[in-house]
């Protein structure tokens, strides 16, 4: 599945407060560097999350550049 | 995949050079997406402050200038009456606007000068290292107040909206906060009434946006937001101060 939350990783400052308000606590600070020396935010836990954009909401430098939720099945 | 929201074209590529976890960047946001919703974007002249956010105008690629420290609302003004036709915003803090720049605030609201005040509060002075600011809370400790700010001593904290909100001229006057989702849904409602007041030509709008400061707080930035909700919140209430008719 396409990733539900895309992140700029270069915009990104470490600040935590995506972390903080992601209700289904899908994303975490990562291992990765990057050219600022900051370690960016990443969705590890697709499946479940619930593309309600809270991450995009409070995220302060526009890293959190798109959120995108599923079409809804058709039965 | 449905898009549901996605960072707004006016925002540049350029990163930020704020400190991680300032909500500098969501009020940037909000007004970049109010421009690009209401297609304002190549209308619109921003006036910038001095204080942290003085490269504004590099983070929101609109018209822009840059405004002597506290003067944005005087530049405001003579950028609106000679042409009528732009969309004029400043953008101030709370060092910029109620401090060195009140009597430009004042008097444009009382002119009832048909701009929009974009007011963002984090209690002190960001940019030069945590100074005492007029909205600096009772008690809270600052490089200038290290024993807590004392009212026998420097007064209590200004509250802008409830001044300006007495005024007869003055078309649209609200605090919201920026420290959750909840909140930062909120304030682009007021920002939107704001903007409508200018669009329609009612008067003098200004929205205060309650921000945070890790740096000076010496705070994380997820505990800096606690601390709006804690401590800032009940002293500076989120509200509507005066909707004047034909505000929608």
């Amino acid at each position: 599945m396409e990733k539900k939350v895309l992140v700029n990783e270069e915009r990104c400052k470490s600040c935590g407060l995506c972390v903080a308000v992601c209700p289904k606590h899908v994303l975490k600070i990562s291992e990765k560097l990057n050219s600022k020396g900051y370690h960016p935010v990443e969705l590890f836990d697709n499946e479940n999350c619930i593309s309600c954009g809270f991450c995009y909401l409070i995220c302060p430098d526009a890293s959190i550049i798109e959120i995108r939720r599923p079409e809804p099945v058709k039965r | 995949m449905k898009t549901v929201y996605k960072k707004p074209e006016p925002i540049t590529n350029r990163p930020t050079t704020y400190c991680p976890g300032c909500p500098h960047g969501i009020a940037h946001r909000l007004v970049a997406e109010l421009l690009e919703e209401m297609n304002l974007t190549s209308e619109t002249v921003i006036v910038w402050p001095v204080g942290c956010s003085v490269f504004g105008y590099y983070f929101i690629g609109t018209d822009a200038v840059e405004a002597a420290h506290g003067r944005a609302c005087a530049m405001a003004t003579g950028m609106k009456r000679t042409h009528p036709e732009s969309f004029v915003i400043t953008y101030q803090g709370d060092g910029d606007l109620a401090s060195i720049g009140i009597a430009e605030t004042v008097h444009a609201a009382v002119r009832g000068e048909k701009i929009t005040v974009v007011y963002v509060n984090n209690g002190n002075y960001g940019m030069t290292g945590g100074q005492m600011a007029p909205t600096t809370l009772i008690g809270q400790k600052t490089t200038t107040s290290p024993y807590g700010r004392d009212p026998k001593l420097t007064g209590f904290p200004m509250h802008v909206p409830e001044m300006l909100a007495t005024l007869e001229a003055t078309a649209y006057i609200a605090r919201a906060s920026l420290d959750s989702p909840q909140h930062i849904i909120q304030a682009k409602k007021f920002l939107k009434k704001a903007f409508n007041a200018q669009v329609n030509g009612i008067g003098f709008s200004l929205v205060e946006m309650i921000s945070s400061c890790p740096t000076n707080w010496k705070m994380t930035p997820v505990a800096a937001m606690e601390r709006i909700r804690n401590e800032v919140l009940p002293v500076f209430p989120i509200g509507e101060f005066k909707v004047a008719e034909g505000v929608e």
